[in-house]
């Protein structure tokens, strides 16, 4: 599904080396999950691969379902089916939500080559999910997560996701901000997604997101690459003794 | 204070090619008024008032010639339940104008105030023009107290059933036009006002506006769409107790516009909305100057200013609040930002309080910036276009002016006219 090699990534404006060199292949029907430190470049590697301006590829390969991802302008990755879910959700006042899902569903249907969804068959569709998501109709008109709780922004988040219907999902720390209940509802509108023909990438500090979202591999990222890989058991032994032993054990 | 003869030059240039028309009973106002031109002078360039805008145009004797609008766009209201009343270059045109009669309301020309059946504009006419040059000189709303050749005078005595719609085409290259209205909503009248159409090559308008206590005027205007048409517009309105007073305008093309609003609030618990939207793309030059005065207590004042400008296009916005001694409670706020597509456009916003009431609640913004990157990268992300996620972000910067329409039917009809202007532009 989604295949890395050797990505390295420098910042754009200065001469900051962040991704070294990192090696990643995601599986359809696989869930992945990035742990390491504070400044690893864990987001940023998120960042690299929905295309976010001010980073500067400078090594490697990142292909999704063998097609170039790197030359892909950001919505044509979209429509790919490559989704972000953002660590910080940006507030758009003045564009109401349902606007926003409507447009965005049928920008990439079109670049798909497929019909656009009827304003109706739109509305029975968003409803619907909306409602496992504990979305109400009130913050389907309200402007794109503007006054949003940080639980609400990241259900929000989720929400796209089940409309967009991507091929791969990567969660930029889904679970921050959120109080066990958020995660519980955020987790299981995950969770409803997982299917054989979609892959994910979680990027979290926590084991206890993956409790509720159970990966199938685990990855520690430190440095700009990854250090080790390993089933679920990596992340708690992340959880119980921290990231000194891993980075000892590898350095 | 004696004018400066480059002044008085330029002024008795203008003035040596026209004369005064004698259109229904407003002689008295019309001298009264070229004796204000006389005095204050046409505004020159060094005039402070005038800083951003030079009004040289404006002045000069000549209209500048102005191509007419190539497009097959449909007017603005085109659909809609109205009243008609149809300008051509400034003169009314009873054959595309609906019939006149409308339960609640008097629609009268200007050459229709006869002085022998005591009209009630008669008074009128220049009343508010005449009380509006303090503390700030208006000499092109006295220029067209003095010559306007045609207008009308709208009295509301009851709720008309249907809005009023003042329509303005431009079918000469060098029309050079005054259009002065008169418009008094009787108490506890309720009326919508919509203008449109790019009127004539060079367009001075003049909209006097009495709001009796209780009464409310809901404005709304689409400024005319032609590339290379001038228009200098002001609107004077005194309002009475409990009155309301709501006006949005569309400003979309023209090489020059300045729109000037002067409201008086006099009576207690009035309220008014000034709002205005443009899109500025190329040669263009828009300027709002509004200046509002609370003199009632407890009035709410409002002004929602933004212009969306690209290619060199310049805004400007001066706004005034001015709070008397005796307005307590007073709440006035103002905001005027520009959304700037590039670097070559211009925005230069004055706002301006001027409090002497001690219980007041007034505050005011100005910004102007790029689009947000973080929303277009989030929008992006999800997979809209870049052309098409800026246009959202434009539409969504203008949201807030379009808010203050109160009716939603209007208020859509412009957003999606904006809409299509937008994504026309970026399929060429």
């Amino acid at each position: 599904m989604l295949e890395i090699k050797g990505l390295k990534v420098k910042l754009e404006e200065e001469d900051k080396q962040i991704l070294k060199g990192v090696d990643l292949t995601v599986e359809a029907g696989k869930v992945h999950a990035i742990m390491g430190p504070n400044g690893s470049g864990k987001s940023t590697l998120s960042y690299v691969l929905s295309g976010r301006d001010g980073y500067e590829v400078t090594g490697g390969s990142a292909t999704l379902l063998g097609e170039d991802l790197l030359d892909m302008e950001t919505e044509e990755r979209a429509a790919a089916g490559l989704f972000l879910a953002f660590q910080y959700p940006v507030e758009i006042p003045g564009v109401g939500n349902m606007t926003f899902l409507r447009t965005a569903v049928n920008a990439q249907r079109k670049a798909r080559g497929e019909d656009e969804m009827s304003a109706a068959e739109f509305l029975k569709v968003i409803r619907a999910k909306a409602k496992t998501l504990k979305i109400d109709a009130d913050m389907l008109k309200r402007p794109v997560n503007v006054g949003f709780s940080g639980g609400e922004k990241k259900r929000n988040e989720i929400l796209q996701m089940a409309m967009l219907e991507p091929k791969m999902c990567i969660l930029d720390e889904t679970d921050s901000g959120l109080d066990v209940d958020a995660m519980k509802l955020v987790s299981e509108g995950v969770n409803a997604l997982r299917d054989e023909g979609r892959g994910f990438l979680v990027i979290t500090h926590y084991q206890r997101l993956l409790d509720h979202i159970k990966p199938d591999v685990v990855h520690i990222m430190a440095d700009g690459r990854i250090v080790k890989s390993g089933g679920p058991e990596l992340a708690l032994e992340v959880e119980n003794n921290g990231y000194a032993d891993i980075l000892a054990e590898v350095a | 204070m004696a004018l400066d003869d480059r002044k008085m030059t330029a002024t008795e240039e203008r003035l040596s090619s026209m004369t005064l028309p004698d259109v229904g009973c407003t002689a008295k106002a019309r001298e009264a008024a070229l004796v204000r031109v006389r005095s204050m002078g046409l505004p020159g360039r060094r005039d402070e008032y005038w800083r951003w805008t030079r009004p040289d145009t404006l002045v000069q004797p000549e209209a500048p010639e102005a191509a007419l609008f190539q497009g097959d766009e449909v007017p603005f209201f085109s659909g809609r339940d109205r009243l008609k009343i149809v300008f051509v270059d400034g003169v009314f045109d009873p054959a595309r104008s609906d019939d006149l009669n409308l339960e609640g309301i008097q629609v009268d020309r200007l050459e229709d105030i006869c002085c022998t059946d005591d009209h009630w504009a008669e008074d009128l006419y220049g009343e508010l023009e005449a009380a509006g040059h303090d503390p700030v000189d208006r000499p092109l709303a006295a220029l067209n107290t003095a010559f306007a050749g045609d207008g009308v005078a709208i009295r509301v005595m009851q709720t008309p059933s249907k809005p009023i719609s003042l329509v303005y085409f431009h079918e000469s290259t060098d029309s050079d036009v005054f259009l002065h209205h008169v418009v008094r909503v009787e108490t506890g009248a309720e009326v919508t006002i919509l203008e449109n159409g790019p009127a004539a090559a060079r367009f001075n308008k003049c909209m006097e506006i009495d709001i009796a206590d209780g009464g409310t005027l809901h404005h709304v205007r689409a400024q005319g769409r032609d590339h290379e048409r001038r228009a200098v517009t002001h609107m004077f309105a005194r309002m009475g107790e409990e009155s309301v007073f709501k006006s949005f305008t569309l400003t979309a093309n023209g090489v020059l516009t300045r729109n000037e609003v002067m409201v008086e609030l006099t009576g207690d618990n009035a309220v008014v909305h000034i709002a205005g939207a443009c899109m500025g793309d190329g040669d263009f030059h828009h300027d709002d100057t509004v200046f509002i005065t609370h003199d009632g207590v407890n009035c709410e004042s409002r002004q929602v200013f933004k212009k969306v400008l690209c290619n060199g296009a310049t805004g400007v916005f001066q706004g005034k609040i001015l709070v008397k001694p005796d307005a307590q409670k007073t709440d006035g706020y103002q905001i005027s930002q520009s959304l700037l597509l590039d670097g070559d456009s211009q925005f230069y916003a004055k706002p301006e309080l001027e409090i002497y009431a001690d219980d007041v609640a007034c505050s005011h913004g100005s910004t102007s910036g790029a689009i947000d990157e973080e929303a277009l990268f989030y929008l992006r992300a999800r997979g809209v276009p870049h052309g098409k996620a800026t246009d959202l972000l434009t539409l969504a910067f203008l949201a807030e002016a379009l808010d203050e329409i109160d009716d939603e039917t209007i208020a859509e009809e412009i957003y999606e006219r904006l809409e299509a202007w937008l994504s026309r532009r970026r399929h060429g």
